[in-house]
């Protein structure tokens, strides 16, 4: 499959690792640009996300508007989560969309974004998205559940401008926490 | 001596043992605690709960004045009265706003949902250093203009710069 054997030597570049930035940074809140995925701008992008997701503890996504830029990318890596059972290992989306939904669950949720909060979200653990690979620039399509699908949701939020903030399920699903696990 | 209904607010400095000195003062004059909620704003144990039982007020406070001899906890009983079920109808949303601290955003923002004769049923609010953030659940009433509301609300939001998201309470019936 694809996106499982993609992994980031693909991308031909080093990644360096960028400061992430945290709520209420505006670049949070806006819906970033479609980009073209075959530039090398978003390549070094891409290495550059996935470099900076590895070395974050606990971190097994990141949205390019995390690290201050306003485009459609992110990198997800599922691999090491217990609560994880369809793995894809680390891949890399640009201009991703949810094709299909089902199944909803509620789990709670961080954000290196909001290291200040967790909160219980709603989302679908059964997920079909679609989005273009950095590089090659080509389309993939796949299926996915459980939390690798809740890891997609969210990074696909992030492209949309939107947090897990927006999506709680209510005033008392939001809890303080000191650090980012 | 009736059955009457009293409004207990316990605020201050936290520490252990708050609830359990509380309940006990209550428990010992035969009260039934109904409905209660109890959290740390800033740090600051706040407590409210409402009690029913066959004693006055002046029996109340006198079971808690032990609460508040200490000088760092403020402790207030009122009597009240049954409150009527709400109305069944209308429609249950979930507010979420966020953005830089500045003061006049819940204000700016649940003004329109009072405009709407929308009812807020539960609130928090939190601030951690730059982030404001504000999660409401509230009732709009039948036939309102759902559209319209979200739309005042965000207008709203972006005039003094945060982001609001207004979305349906879901509940699953199982």
């Amino acid at each position: 499959m694809r996106v499982a054997a993609w992994t980031e030597a693909e991308l031909g570049v080093e990644g360096a690792v960028r400061e992430v930035v945290r709520a209420p940074e505006g670049v949070l809140s806006a819906r970033g640009a479609d980009i073209d995925p075959t530039s090398p701008e978003m390549v070094q992008l891409a290495a550059d996300l996935v470099a900076t997701m590895r070395v974050s503890p606990g971190c097994v996504g990141l949205a390019a508007n995390q690290v201050g830029v306003g485009v459609r990318m992110f990198c997800v890596d599922v691999t090491e989560h217990p609560k994880a059972r369809t793995l894809h290992g680390t891949f890399v989306l640009c201009n991703a969309e949810v094709v299909e939904s089902s199944r909803n669950e509620k789990a709670r949720e961080g954000c290196m974004s909001v290291p200040d909060f967790t909160g219980d979200v709603k989302r679908a653990s059964r997920l079909t998205v679609r989005g273009r690979i950095p590089g090659t620039g080509e389309e993939v399509e796949f299926a996915t559940d459980a939390f690798e699908a809740r890891a997609l949701q969210h990074e696909i939020d992030h492209t949309d401008g939107l947090l897990f903030l927006d999506r709680v399920a209510g005033a008392h699903a939001i809890y303080p926490r000191q650090t980012y696990l | 001596m009736s059955n009457d209904l009293y409004a207990v607010t316990v605020i201050g400095h936290d520490r252990p043992g708050i609830i359990a000195a509380t309940t006990n003062g209550l428990a010992g004059l035969g009260l039934n605690i109904e409905d209660s909620t109890m959290t740390l704003l800033r740090g600051h144990f706040a407590m409210m709960l409402l009690c029913r039982g066959a004693v006055d007020g002046a029996q109340v406070e006198s079971a808690l004045a032990s609460l508040a001899g200490g000088g760092d906890l403020d402790v207030a009983v009122r009597p009240v009265t049954d409150e009527p079920t709400p109305a069944a109808g209308g429609s249950a949303w979930v507010l979420t706003v966020h953005g830089g601290d500045r003061p006049g955003i819940v204000s700016e923002v649940v003004g329109q949902v009072a405009a709407a004769g929308g009812n807020i049923t539960d609130l928090t609010t939190r601030l951690a250093g730059e982030l404001y953030l504000l999660v409401a659940e509230l009732d709009l009433p039948v036939g309102a203009d759902v559209e319209a509301v979200d739309g005042a609300i965000r207008a709203a939001a972006e005039r003094v710069g945060v982001r609001a998201t207004l979305r349906p309470a879901e509940a699953d019936e199982l």
